[in-house]
């Protein structure tokens, strides 16, 4: 009895995926484990494992193909069985479309050359977003694009509570400062309504073209990359709080543990000291570990760091689960192998999700700071510049060379203030500049 | 006046009786209406009262009755027909059709048709297909013709004499059921409600229930058990089908945008698809959920109790359709 081949949901909000190849053949016998295709989500790409044994009857999908959740890929049956009559190509298989439709996709913008597959999974296989009347309404006068919000009606269809939670949730204002009476010169800020339009993403109609141009269709990382920073930055209050770390004594102690270490893949690295201090800062600061949910906010336990990862596709955020208790050494290890594996499209579902705090580190290419765009729903994100020789003003009043490394927090304004920002990156810094308190 | 409560059933006959006392052209015929004092003992001693010139019964025949009616009715009298069930009054369709509804249209409006038939509907009490259904919605078809569905003993007061003392013919559909329900009735003589007014029985913000009679009776029982679980159901009593008013409908589902439209008739072609047909024209861009009916199930209503109550509407089956669009 042949078995299909189902295209694995790997992350929560998956829909969809791209089959970037077949790592097996029509024929070969396989069994649960193997590796046996690569699917690019809108994170990352990542290689699945067959959960169905036996010979490989049928590769339904072909490499670029975007197939819903769900949908069969290809069929596993006994050798020299037929695959099932009329097995439709996976990118047009209803039935998985069906099944999907349970869980919309809030899929990102698709670019016209994969429209047709996309398309039928992002709407339950029927052509159609599922979005109710009033629903659809709210979303044009407030300026959302419907197929970014996730629909909880019936069979997945967008209701007017989706579009109002998405407003509430991404776009809530902040309580307005009231002025005190006896000042009444300080004019009090009005509260934003909720229900103001907001402005909408531009549409390109009109794109150049000929030879003197080359059109590149946006991947679809890339495209998803730019439709959850448009909503950070639209909605997500940030503010950004600097500061200068004397890296000499981190950078010394780095390279002392390292001389020791013969295992190249075990040395520490200036981002594993980073990384290990914004985990034990968050200790102190639970505030910043929690995630902002339109009128509440969830506080994590677990201290989870998301480590930026700069791709050739784009970016992706692999996670350092409990950064604050796993020890340095094991987690220089981890880091290094989870970046490694990113950048070869090999991570796995769970390493880029469940991060409750991002740090971008951009040290390696002598930057002097720069800042970063929140990932929602965390309350910030940290922005590490290079640590560099500078002239610095000693203790005693001279000039002399010092070893600095600028840094600088966004921080969700709906979760947070300027004086706990400062409080944190002060408690980081005592950590950097006191390094040996990172290995205990 | 202190408002008294008072059956459905006291209700109908306090106000024949007190439009009788009223108006010397108001009478009653009908079978079993005099000496019986009616299937359903409505006027129980009129014929004491008023005589049997002006209680009068007639043969088994619904024809003769309602062919009868709507000859007084154009003479200048103001007849009170009842139909001991509207399922019979199938074999009056002639006369109540294309007589007492066309007739003044048909003569330039020479007469009116000051004609009341009464009748009764509803299943639930074992009596079979031919007398169980509810077909009211088959006369609101039709222009000309008035339809009333009254839901508790008020309106089933202040709607049957405001009908008795309209020159309009209207049928009077009262439930067989709900006969013995209270609620607090004016003793005002002259208490009327308007006619084609639907009324909310209950305020809510979640969703709209539309119904009437029954429907409204199981509406209300299944809205106390929703709010139990945070859904706050408004219920809209059309009281009436023709004319029909769907304002207080389309009002309150710009509020809900939802809706469940509940009755006793069978479910195609019923009340719930005219509603749902006019929500869909007017509230489309309020529109959240499609619109959903509750009615009796596709069949001739059978004879076995258990299986005629699967078949009708139950506060069960409000809920769940409510929950599949809320």
């Amino acid at each position: 009895m042949a078995e299909p081949i189902i295209m694995p949901k790997l992350g929560f909000d998956m829909a969809e995926g791209t089959l970037v190849n077949w790592t097996v053949q029509t024929g070969q016998a396989i069994k649960k484990g193997d590796v046996i295709a690569e699917i690019e989500t809108d994170k990352a790409t990542i290689e699945i494992e067959t959960t169905v044994e036996g010979t490989v009857l049928q590769l339904l999908a072909e490499p670029g193909d975007v197939v819903a959740v769900g949908a069969p890929i290809g069929y596993v049956g006994a050798e020299g069985e037929a695959p099932p009559e009329g097995a439709a190509p996976a990118k047009a298989a209803p039935a998985a479309a069906a099944e999907d439709a349970e869980e919309p996709a809030p899929a990102a913008p698709v670019q016209a050359a994969e429209v047709a597959p996309v398309e039928a999974a992002e709407t339950g296989g029927d052509g159609v977003l599922k979005i109710s009347p009033i629903a659809r309404r709210l979303a044009d006068e407030r300026g959302i694009d419907p197929r970014h919000v996730q629909g909880t009606g019936p069979g997945g269809r967008i209701t007017k509570k989706d579009i109002e939670g998405f407003v509430v949730a991404k776009a809530k204002a902040p309580a307005a400062p009231v002025a005190p009476k006896t000042a009444p010169a300080v004019p009090a800020t009005p509260p934003i309504p909720p229900e103001a339009p907001r402005p909408t993403m531009p549409t390109f109609t009109e794109i150049p073209s000929g030879p003197d141009v080359e059109v590149i269709p946006l991947s679809r990382i890339r495209a998803r990359i730019g439709q959850r920073l448009v909503e950070s930055k639209q909605f997500v209050p940030h503010f950004y709080v600097t500061s200068e770390i004397d890296m000499a004594a981190a950078l010394g102690l780095r390279q002392q543990i390292n001389a020791s270490i013969a295992d190249e893949a075990g040395r520490i690295t200036v981002n594993d000291f980073i990384v290990k201090a914004t985990a034990l800062a968050l200790r102190r600061f639970p505030n910043l570990n929690s995630h902002y949910y339109g009128d509440k906010l969830v506080r994590h336990a677990r201290i989870n760091i998301g480590i930026a990862v700069s791709l050739d596709s784009g970016l992706v955020n692999v996670t350092s689960y409990d950064a604050d208790k796993v020890s340095l050494g094991t987690m220089a290890y981890n880091h290094r192998d989870m970046i490694t594996r990113a950048r070869e499209g090999k991570v796995k579902p769970h390493e880029i999700e469940g991060s409750t705090f991002t740090v971008s580190n951009l040290g390696l290419f002598d930057v002097d700071h720069f800042i970063a765009i929140i990932n929602p729903p965390e309350a910030g994100i940290l922005a590490i510049g290079s640590a560099k020789k500078v002239p610095v003003v000693l203790e005693d009043g001279t000039l002399g060379v010092g070893t600095r490394m600028k840094v600088t927090i966004s921080v969700d304004h709906r979760v947070s203030d300027g004086v706990e920002a400062a409080s944190f990156l002060q408690v980081f810094k005592e950590l950097l500049e006191n390094p040996m308190r990172l290995l205990i | 006046m202190a408002d008294r409560p008072i059956t459905y059933r006291e209700a109908l006959s306090s106000a024949l009786r007190e439009e009788m006392q009223r108006d010397e052209r108001v009478f009653i015929m009908g079978e079993e209406v005099g000496v019986w004092g009616g299937t359903y003992a409505v006027t129980r001693g009129f014929l004491d009262e008023f005589g049997a010139r002006r209680v009068r019964d007639t043969p088994i025949s619904e024809m003769v009755i309602a062919g009868a009616a709507v000859g007084a009715a154009m003479a200048g009298l103001r007849p009170i027909a009842e139909i001991m069930t509207i399922n019979f009054a199938f074999l009056a369709l002639d006369a109540i059709i294309n007589h007492a509804a066309k007739v003044r249209y048909m003569f330039n409006g020479q007469f009116t048709v000051p004609l009341v038939i009464r009748t009764t509907t509803g299943g639930g009490k074992q009596l079979g297909a031919t007398h169980s259904h509810a077909p009211e919605v088959i006369f609101a078809h039709f222009p000309g013709l008035y339809v009333a569905v009254p839901g508790t003993a008020y309106d089933a007061k202040g709607m049957l004499k405001a009908s008795i003392r309209d020159d309009n013919p209207v049928l009077f559909v009262e439930h067989s059921t709900m006969l013995q329900r209270r609620s607090p009735v004016p003793d005002d003589p002259d208490f009327l409600l308007p006619i084609g007014k639907s009324d909310i029985k209950r305020k809510g913000s979640d969703v709209t229930i539309v119904t009437y009679q029954k429907g409204l009776e199981h509406s209300l029982v299944a809205a106390e058990e929703l709010a139990k679980e945070g859904i706050e159901a408004e219920i809209v009593d059309l009281r009436w089908l023709r004319p029909l008013d769907l304002e207080p409908v389309f009002e309150s589902f710009k509020k809900t945008n939802r809706c469940v439209v509940v009755e006793e008739s069978l479910p195609m072609f019923n009340v719930g698809a005219e509603v749902a047909a006019q929500i869909h024209d007017v509230c489309f861009d309020w529109m959240d959920a499609p619109v959903k009916r509750v009615a009796a199930m596709d069949i001739p209503l059978p004879y076995s109790h258990e299986i005629e109550l699967m078949a009708l509407p139950s506060p069960e089956k409000i809920i769940r359709a409510v929950k599949e669009v809320v």
